[in-house]
């Protein structure tokens, strides 16, 4: 029963550990910065999905908008140091912060709307913010920012002659994602945000305040994007409002989650594992004449899933791990 | 310069606009009202529409007003492929039932967007030396773009036939009582997929309208959909989602919108206009406009 | 010593159709009151306003001495009063288990202690054997006791149960009936709604009936069945569905 369950979860944290340590040491072997580089890229997407799992997942209010918060977090933190001179830590920080205070000034009204009008405003809003930077002068607007090159340091978060501390940074990004999200599973707020996901009259009955719990659920995985963003921004260390705000990252962020599993734990990191290699393999294989077959390859794999499977591949091992018992 | 004539002037092209909106927005809100699914791939609807036109047009010398009945009559059956072959299955889900109805039409979405690109290559193409194209009509001092002029006769045109289709048919009785309660004309006899089939296949042809005349005025390329289907997510959530003449009337309120957010703003910040009138709209009322349920 | 729940002349309209007129009533700690009535009679407009759900249009509701009129739903869980939906709304991707440790949040925060508290609520229900199936897998029947569990999960002071009898074998209503008795015994004050008097009257102190909104008759059970305004009523709803 009881011992059963905490069984469950010491497993779930030692198998992360293990797979964590195993990933740590694959640079060892893997010395191709082409592969090193799509294996920072999982594991950032990996880490953005798990985070935006926690609302659209656990919580049940799909997000298509967050894009402006992995912006938000990029933008945030090249300014400061450009601007400022503050180190990308403390933007990475700030970062996070403003996104998280964002997210719950909007989701204040959004998170009465219901079905397709939240996902449609969640849409609007990030489109919004996407074009204000456009037009941001101070901000460098349609040019977008060239983070200034100051030697490599980790102190200042730029490294230029190898990947791999970048490699190791979205590690434990993707690390935090995941144990934050182990952390909150087993405690009210993940067993709030599911029951608003599955029924809010019910949950509102036992006592769960359901604005609170999305407005939870939206600062955490706003906060946890914009981490990654700002990642992400130190990483190819030129941003501009498409490449970090663009639709197409709120669609990024979520197709791991769908593919792998919404809603679960493991789901994020096992579609990012499959869907993000896939891609690149698909764009840099296929290349040029047959630019669009990395979108018709995760478009029919998203299509299939949503149809097939909408549980997600996780479901696949926890049917056989149960078959084996 | 805001003088009265200018405003006047794009007051009027939005009106125009307008129209042609509301006729892109009408399938979606069509198929929402029949059976509560949002198609995800509108847009990309539109998009194969105009690269249709555009291929009749270059190919075979079809000017857009003459193959807009032929693209609208693909699209149609297109359409009904597409419920056919996926959205049947994807209203069946029991787990995570909103979570598949998005994505299954966003991943079609995705591959349409993908086949655009490996068969007709990223290239913004355009339609040229249409009857219509640049051509403009003076009326009154105003000048109105011909392209627009005729989609926007076109488009009050499709209304009053909708209209008319959807209440003094039998089958657009039939579509109005399936999207009443689905379970009950099953007791009637009516195949509720046929009706569904049927839905899905006429929303797509009034896209196929509209894109055979953006064809004329608007360039040809694999992402065209998304920025128009946005404008269609929103006029259709400003009327109410599957109020067809919500549609209506929110496409004009979106064309103005845009027009007047036009003459104040940047030209790149004029969707800020739409999008900030949606978000009022829904705070408000957080059914839209027109929305009863 | 106040009564734990009591509505202060209660209305409710909604546009020109008034659902609850000047409803008075009072529910004393440790009794089982009924609240019966014909359909249409405003039994689930009040219970809603007691859970919460909805404000009155006019008059007060108190519980335990304070007026609750106010408070949102999950507040007054807060407070003591616990429910059940007439139509089941089981978490449904949740395991029994976590449907049940939902409820018992409002009372704790430390996870231990609230499994524990679900185990608990799991045994004194029967549902211990179903603890880690999806609540969406369970029958009809073990979903309103899910419901039951639920919302003992909370404490609370008094629970209001929206038809838990109806539509149940007659095996299973028994076990339903054994159930509540057993719920009072722990010290719970029960209030319930149902549409079918001859299944609530043996098992509550004191029934009240609403009719067209207002309070009909209240009193032992086995006065009110014999209350010839309270037959008329049933007379004239059960000619008016027909049956």
């Amino acid at each position: 029963m009881d011992t059963q369950f905490a069984q469950r979860r010491r497993r779930e944290l030692i198998t992360a550990a293990c797979l964590a340590v195993l990933a740590a040491l694959v640079p060892l072997f893997v010395k191709d910065v082409y592969v090193q580089n799509m294996m920072v890229l999982t594991l950032m997407y990996a880490a953005l999905s798990q985070s935006w799992n926690i609302l659209s997942g656990y919580c049940g209010q799909i997000s298509l908008g967050h894009a402006l918060y992995f912006g938000l977090g990029a933008y945030t933190t090249a300014l400061l140091f450009m601007k400022f001179g503050v180190l990308p830590w403390f933007g990475m920080l700030a970062g996070g912060v403003i996104s998280a205070l964002i997210a719950m000034a909007l989701g204040y009204p959004c998170f009465r709307l219901r079905g397709h009008y939240f996902v449609i405003a969640t849409i609007v809003i990030a489109e919004i913010g996407l074009l204000l930077f456009h037009n941001w002068d101070w901000a460098g607007a349609a040019l977008g920012i060239d983070i200034p090159v100051r030697g490599d340091s980790w102190l200042k978060f730029q490294f230029t002659r190898s990947k791999l501390p970048y490699f190791y940074f979205a590690l434990v990004l993707a690390c935090i994602a995941w144990f934050v999200t182990w952390w909150l599973e087993d405690s009210k707020w993940g067993y709030w945000w599911r029951a608003v996901k599955d029924n809010p009259e019910a949950a509102e009955s036992l006592g769960v305040v359901v604005f609170n719990s999305k407005m939870g659920a939206a600062a955490v995985s706003a906060f946890l994007v914009a981490v990654g963003g700002s990642f992400y921004a130190q990483f190819v260390s030129y941003i501009d409002p498409e490449s970090v705000m663009g639709f197409q990252f709120s669609l990024l962020m979520a197709l791991p989650a769908v593919l792998g599993g919404i809603g679960t734990l493991w789901g994020p990191i096992l579609g990012a594992v499959i869907l993000i290699p896939l891609t690149e393999l698909t764009r840099s294989y296929i290349g040029g004449s047959g630019r669009g077959v990395d979108l018709i390859v995760y478009g029919s794999l998203i299509v299939l899933i949503s149809l097939a499977r909408p549980q997600g591949l996780v479901s696949l091992f926890s049917r056989r791990k149960r078959a084996a018992k | 310069m805001l003088t009265a004539e200018t405003i006047i002037q794009s007051l009027a092209s939005g009106l125009l606009m307008g129209l042609l909106y509301g006729l892109i927005a009408v399938g979606l809100a069509l198929i929402f009202g029949l059976m509560d699914v949002v198609n995800f791939a509108h847009g990309e609807f539109l998009m194969i529409s105009m690269y249709a036109t555009f291929f009749l047009f270059a190919f075979f010398a079809i000017d857009p007003l003459l193959s807009a009945p032929l693209v609208a009559a693909a699209l149609f059956v297109f359409g009904a492929v597409v419920y056919l072959l996926i959205v049947r299955f994807a209203v069946r889900a029991k787990a995570n039932a909103g979570m598949v109805q998005i994505f299954s039409t966003f991943g079609l979405a995705i591959v349409m967007r993908g086949l655009a690109q490996f068969f007709f290559t990223p290239d913004y193409r355009s339609v040229t030396n249409s009857w219509l194209g640049g051509k403009t009509v003076s009326v009154g001092g105003i000048f109105l773009p011909e392209p627009q002029l005729v989609g926007a006769l076109v488009s009050i045109a499709a209304f009053v036939a909708l209209y008319f289709f959807i209440n003094r048919t039998d089958f657009g009785r039939a579509l109005e009582a399936t999207r009443e309660d689905a379970g009950a004309v099953a007791l009637v006899g009516i195949d509720k997929n046929r009706v569904f089939a049927v839905g899905w296949g006429l929303g797509a042809a009034l896209v196929g309208l509209s894109g055979a005349i953006m064809a004329i005025f608007f360039y040809v390329y694999p992402d065209v959909g998304a920025s128009f289907a946005l404008i269609a997510y929103v006029t259709v959530a400003l009327g109410g989602f599957g109020s067809v003449f919500g549609a209506f009337a929110g496409g004009i309120i979106v064309g103005l919108v845009e027009a007047v957010t036009a003459l104040v703003l940047p030209p790149s910040l004029k969707s800020v206009g739409i999008y900030a009138v949606y978000l009022l709209v829904v705070f408000i009322r957080p059914r839209g406009l027109f929305g009863s349920m | 010593m106040t009564a734990l729940l009591e509505t202060r002349s209660v209305w409710q309209r909604f546009g020109g159709l008034v659902a609850n007129s000047d409803v008075s009533i009072s529910v004393e700690r440790g009794e089982i009151v009924g609240l019966i009535g014909p359909n249409g009679a405003g039994k689930s407009t009040l219970f809603n306003l007691i859970a919460g759900v909805a404000r009155p249009t006019q008059g007060s509701i108190w519980f335990d001495g304070e007026d609750v009129t106010g408070l949102p739903a999950a507040e007054r869980c807060r407070r003591g009063i616990g429910r059940t939906f007439q139509v089941v709304k089981s978490f449904e991707t949740m395991s029994v288990i976590d449907n049940v440790i939902v409820g018992a949040l409002v009372r704790t925060t430390v996870m231990r202690e609230a499994r524990r508290k679900a185990h608990e609520v799991l045994e004194f229900t029967g549902l211990a054997g179903r603890a880690d199936v999806l609540a969406g897998e369970l029958v009809p029947a073990e979903k309103r006791r899910l419901e039951v569990a639920r919302a003992l999960a909370t404490e609370p002071k008094l629970l209001l149960l929206d038809e838990v009898l109806t539509g149940l074998t007659p095996s299973e209503a028994q076990k339903g009936v054994e159930l509540v008795r057993k719920v009072r015994q722990t010290g719970v004050t029960v209030l319930m709604v149902e549409h079918v008097m001859e299944i609530v009257m043996p098992l509550v102190d004191r029934a009240i009936v609403l009719d067209l909104g207002k309070v009909l008759a209240e009193g032992k059970p086995s006065d009110v069945v014999r209350d010839p305004k309270v037959i008329t009523a049933y007379l004239g709803d059960r000619h008016a569905v027909g049956t």
